[in-house]
């Protein structure tokens, strides 16, 4: 199958290997030892899945934000939004 | 037992996911590797995030955020208590509901290019009955011109199309209280005002929250009516999210900024949405507890 069309990069690539694999970890981990929603430093009751997309969207924003406002290297917003989705995770 | 029919349905479910697969997914990928490069015929250039950082510090992106903004900020302020005025004056019983609420649904079954096509002739300068009118009373109107007159066109179509859907959800909620509520205000000798702001409004609260919120994201995402009415002008007065896209995209077929654009707009939509969400599932925890 020609897949010119869609023209793939290697980053972008990676970029969504990541997401399908944290969508089958994420998966496997549900059948292994299902969620139980629970209230943390976020106004709302969240499942696991529920804080594993307010990580991510949050990421989406700190990395539009870093680059809309500051000329720094984009490594350092990658930094902050892995805090972020650690923070979400573990206390969200 | 139970697992079992758990795991059928997901093959169920299959047949859309494929669907969603082709329709959206790859789309979507696909607009995600194009943000990422510069592309002409026969070769594309890796650039990493350029197009991201063009697009989030451009003026043009910023003014159009704000007008967005704007937009919906007005339609909201105007549309739902007009809304809610127009429910509560509607009849309850007899020939008058229907009369009414057929009334109401016309606006609601127009196509959103022909309702741009209805308000450009209804108010044209020269022949439209709204445009002439206002100038044969001596003030000057023409909405292709003076970025106010665009505006106050826009508005007013708006108001005009979409104000019956918040009226009728109005209505939905307030037919919705049991007399009962109203017969206790009487014998206390509850004032209008009184009955409206402890009885109508707080059973209304369900209704209004969706109202809202499918107002604020339609007008967030408006593109049809005021492409049609003013093509994004005069100048870029009324130049939308969804129009300078269109611009970039195929106006100038600039499609790496066109794509970095495009997510910018998703990802805001998706925050939206997920706002939304949340707000209606958390009416209905509201509305059990109380």
């Amino acid at each position: 199958m020609d897949l010119e069309w869609m023209a793939w990069t290697a980053h972008t690539a990676v970029f969504f290997i990541t997401i399908i694999l944290m969508l089958c970890a994420m998966t496997i981990w549900q059948t292994v030892s299902p969620t139980i929603e629970r209230r943390g430093f976020l106004p709302i009751v969240t499942t696991r899945g529920d804080r594993l997309f307010i990580g991510l969207l949050g990421s989406a924003y700190i990395h539009l934000a870093w680059l809309g406002l500051t000329d720094l290297t984009l490594w350092a917003a990658f930094v902050i939004a892995m805090i972020w989705m650690v923070v979400v995770m573990r206390w969200g | 037992m139970d697992k079992w029919e758990d795991n059928k349905a997901w093959f169920l479910v299959l047949p859309v996911f494929i669907i969603v697969a082709f329709s959206a997914i790859i789309p979507l990928m696909t607009v995600v590797n194009y943000s990422v490069q510069d592309i002409f015929p026969g070769k594309r250039v890796f650039v990493g995030a350029e197009w991201f950082k063009e697009v989030l510090t451009s003026h043009r992106l910023h003014s159009a955020l704000w007008r967005q903004f704007l937009f919906s900020g007005m339609v909201l302020l105007i549309e739902i208590p007009l809304g809610i005025i127009i429910a509560l004056a509607m009849p309850k019983r007899g020939w008058g509901v229907s009369a009414s609420l057929v009334t109401l649904a016309l606006p609601l079954l127009i196509p959103w290019n022909v309702i741009g096509t209805i308000w450009i002739i209804f108010t044209r300068p020269d022949i439209g009955l709204f445009g002439a009118t206002i100038n044969s009373l001596g003030i000057t109107f023409d909405h292709t011109s003076a970025p106010l007159d665009a505006w106050v066109t826009l508005m007013l179509m708006e108001v005009w199309h979409w104000t019956p859907l918040v009226a009728l959800l109005a209505y939905s909620g307030l037919r919705a209280i049991p007399e009962a509520y109203f017969q206790a205000a009487k014998i206390d000798g509850a004032s209008a005002w009184a009955t409206f702001r402890y009885i109508q409004l707080p059973k209304m609260r369900g209704v209004l929250t969706i109202a809202i919120l499918l107002r604020f994201m339609d007008s967030f995402l408006i593109y049809a009516e005021p492409f049609v009415l003013t093509g994004g002008g005069p100048g870029n007065s009324t130049t939308f999210l969804s129009i300078y896209l269109v611009k970039i995209a195929v106006g100038s077929f600039d499609l790496g900024p066109a794509a970095a654009f495009s997510l910018i707009y998703f990802v805001i939509i998706l925050l939206f949405s997920w706002l939304f969400y949340q707000a209606l599932q958390n009416v209905g925890k509201g509305e059990n507890n109380g």
